[in-house]
């Protein structure tokens, strides 16, 4: 069931379209749905299918084919390191390396206590910011030297275990 | 007590290194900003929305025809921010202006184009300069309606836009009898969620419909159909970010701030080898070296080695090369490149060519939408052919395999994500064959290992 907040939030996309284009607000409802449930399943999926009046399978179509949908549950905390060549220039790679030995996981993977997710992504458009990272989609981290890792992960962890 | 958001928000950056440093030449989008002055009264303090009331002749001077407004930005010879450098003037010229239904008016925000972050830094400290010059874009092309679509990546800056944008409608700025004119215009936000193919904008068309992003046949064009099938005029950020100054000041004084056929000032986002990266808002045709000097030289006790002066999808230009360019469409485009974006990747003596493509062809196959055969298949060849050569699998006919699949892919695909992908395999190919070579023969680099 989708939450009467939840709805108010999807109305908020959906006025901004033609009364006939409510599919058009489909991407901001599963990134608002991603927001509050971690990642968006199927059921998620059928349910904005019916909320905006479309197929299922066209919602599905649209949650595989942009990267940054979740779709299967992840950690607390999506860490997404850039790695594209102008990253790669400025320490991207080892960025990427530093929180694996961290976290004691490869990218792709997620720690045992469920916290972290680590990826590698493309370019987040942040291009001068190197070494860059987003966290959980919606909060981007710039200039992450080891020490600022340690602060993030640290941070984080601190506040999870308090 | 602190919570998750206040840790992350300690490493949100603030644009001190990218966009405060005073080392922009004539900034006119970037002028006067410190980080804390995005808001509507300091946008107006700056000379804000007065294009704006130029246009529609609020305070007592005469309105503007649509035909003087796009008659002044053609004069400017303000072409596309985005990377295809097409004439803007020229592209609101195209819209039908008398057609009686519905057109839209879309800013192609997506910036994912590696190398490339000046709209973020634009839509972050100047949002309302983007908002007035798509009012006055929406004005030109009698258009009512226009969405701004934002890189998903961004998304505080997409909210920071939804704040702009508030403001602006509760000021009369944007709605319906704009300042008690009869001019109206609805401008709303959309965001992408991590597909670089929406930055093409026929494949933007399909995603701010609700649909995967996959290109569109072209014809017919977006300004015979766009969004929802109507007539639709789109450009990128910085593109309308040029607008207002242009009313202010007149086409003429526009081109005269750069070089003939390329006007105004540009944004340069230059990355990779050099001290100081950042965005730099100088003049069209400021020479390349002054641009570097602007970032801080190359680093410190390297030599420029290579620069990708344009986004990723440009060729690569040796520094022999590149020192003599001016920045500005024509110089780059004589020396055999693109100056695409302004996203100027500079890599120095240590870097390897074939490790620096391998990144960029990987990139090309994840973000190759699927749908034309050649760049599906094609980018996968060319990633897979450039690591077996990284890794030290390369074989002897392996340049010419690449030079053979890059030419299949290129003018066979619908959207330019195909070319995109092939021409910097070519063009490294061209520039650097002995390194690849080297590659071949001895398994390892020619220059020291790095990650």
């Amino acid at each position: 069931m989708i939450s009467e907040s939840t709805k108010a939030r999807f109305a908020k996309e959906v006025a901004k379209y033609p009364a006939d284009q409510a599919q058009s607000a489909v991407m901001a409802c599963l990134a608002i749905v991603q927001q509050e449930l971690g990642y968006v399943s199927t059921d998620s999926e059928a349910q904005v299918a019916e909320y905006l009046g479309m197929a299922p399978m066209a919602v599905h179509e649209v949650t595989t084919f942009y990267n940054m949908y979740n779709q299967r549950p992840v950690g607390k905390y999506k860490l997404n390191v850039c790695t594209n060549l102008p990253c790669q220039l400025r320490e991207g790679q080892n960025t990427l390396r530093y929180l694996e030995t961290k976290l004691g996981i490869t990218m792709g993977q997620t720690t045992p206590d469920g916290l972290f997710t680590l990826q590698q992504s493309e370019c987040l458009g942040a291009c001068a910011d190197s070494p860059v990272m987003l966290v959980n989609d919606r909060s981007m981290c710039s200039f992450m030297t080891p020490e600022k890792l340690d602060q993030l992960v640290d941070g984080l962890r601190a506040v999870e275990n308090k | 007590m602190m919570t998750a958001q206040h840790i992350l928000s300690q490493f949100r950056a603030t644009g001190v290194q990218t966009c405060f440093h005073d080392r922009h030449i004539n900034p006119q989008i970037f002028a006067g900003l410190n980080g804390a002055n995005w808001r509507l009264k300091d946008y107006e303090a700056r000379g804000g929305y007065q294009a704006l009331r130029k246009v529609l002749g609020i305070g007592g001077c005469e309105p503007m025809t649509q035909d003087q407004v796009i008659a002044t930005v053609k004069e400017s010879a303000l072409r596309g921010r985005g990377g295809a450098g097409f004439p803007t003037g020229l592209k609101w010229s195209f819209m039908p202006r008398q057609f009686p239904g519905q057109k839209y008016l879309v800013c192609n925000s997506d910036e994912g184009e590696p190398g490339t972050c000046k709209d973020r830094d634009i839509m972050e400290f100047n949002p309302h300069i983007v908002i007035e010059g798509m009012a006055i874009a929406a004005f030109a092309m009698g258009i009512s309606v226009g969405y701004n679509y934002i890189h998903g990546e961004i998304f505080s800056t997409y909210d920071r836009f939804e704040e702009a944008l508030e403001e602006a409608r509760a000021a009369g700025l944007l709605g319906n009898n704009i300042l008690g004119s009869n001019f109206s215009f609805q401008l709303h936000a959309a965001h992408g969620f991590g597909a670089y193919i929406c930055g093409e904008e026929t494949a933007l068309l399909e995603s701010l419909e609700g649909k995967k992003g996959q290109p569109r046949f072209k014809p017919p064009f977006p300004a015979s159909f766009g969004l929802y099938g109507k007539p639709t005029t789109i450009n990128n950020t910085e593109t309308f970010a040029a607008v207002p100054w242009i009313i202010r000041n007149g086409g003429q004084a526009y081109l005269e701030c750069g070089k003939p056929n390329n006007g105004g000032t540009k944004i340069y986002s230059v990355s990779g080898d050099v001290e100081m990266p950042g965005n730099f808002e100088v003049p069209m045709g400021t020479p390349f070296s002054k641009l570097l000097e602007l970032a801080g030289g190359v680093r410190a006790g390297r030599q420029l080695k290579a620069v990708i002066p344009g986004g990723s999808s440009s060729p690569i230009l040796p520094a022999s090369i590149m020192m003599d360019c001016t920045m500005d469409y024509d110089s780059i485009a004589k020396a055999g490149s693109m100056l695409g974006s302004g996203a100027v990747i500079v890599l120095d003596d240590s870097r390897c060519m074939v490790k620096s493509l391998q990144r960029l062809s990987y990139f090309y196959m994840h973000e190759s939408c699927g749908q034309c055969t050649p760049c599906r298949e094609g980018t996968g060849w060319l990633s897979r052919v450039v690591d077996r050569i990284e890794t030290g699998h390369g074989r002897p006919a392996d340049m010419d395999l690449l030079d053979s699949v890059a030419n299949d892919i290129m003018g066979r695909t619908i959207c330019a994500l195909g070319d995109a992908a092939a021409m910097p395999v070519r063009a490294m190919i061209k520039h650097f064959r002995h390194e690849f070579e080297h590659h071949v023969a001895h398994k390892t680099c020619m220059v020291p290992a790095y990650v």
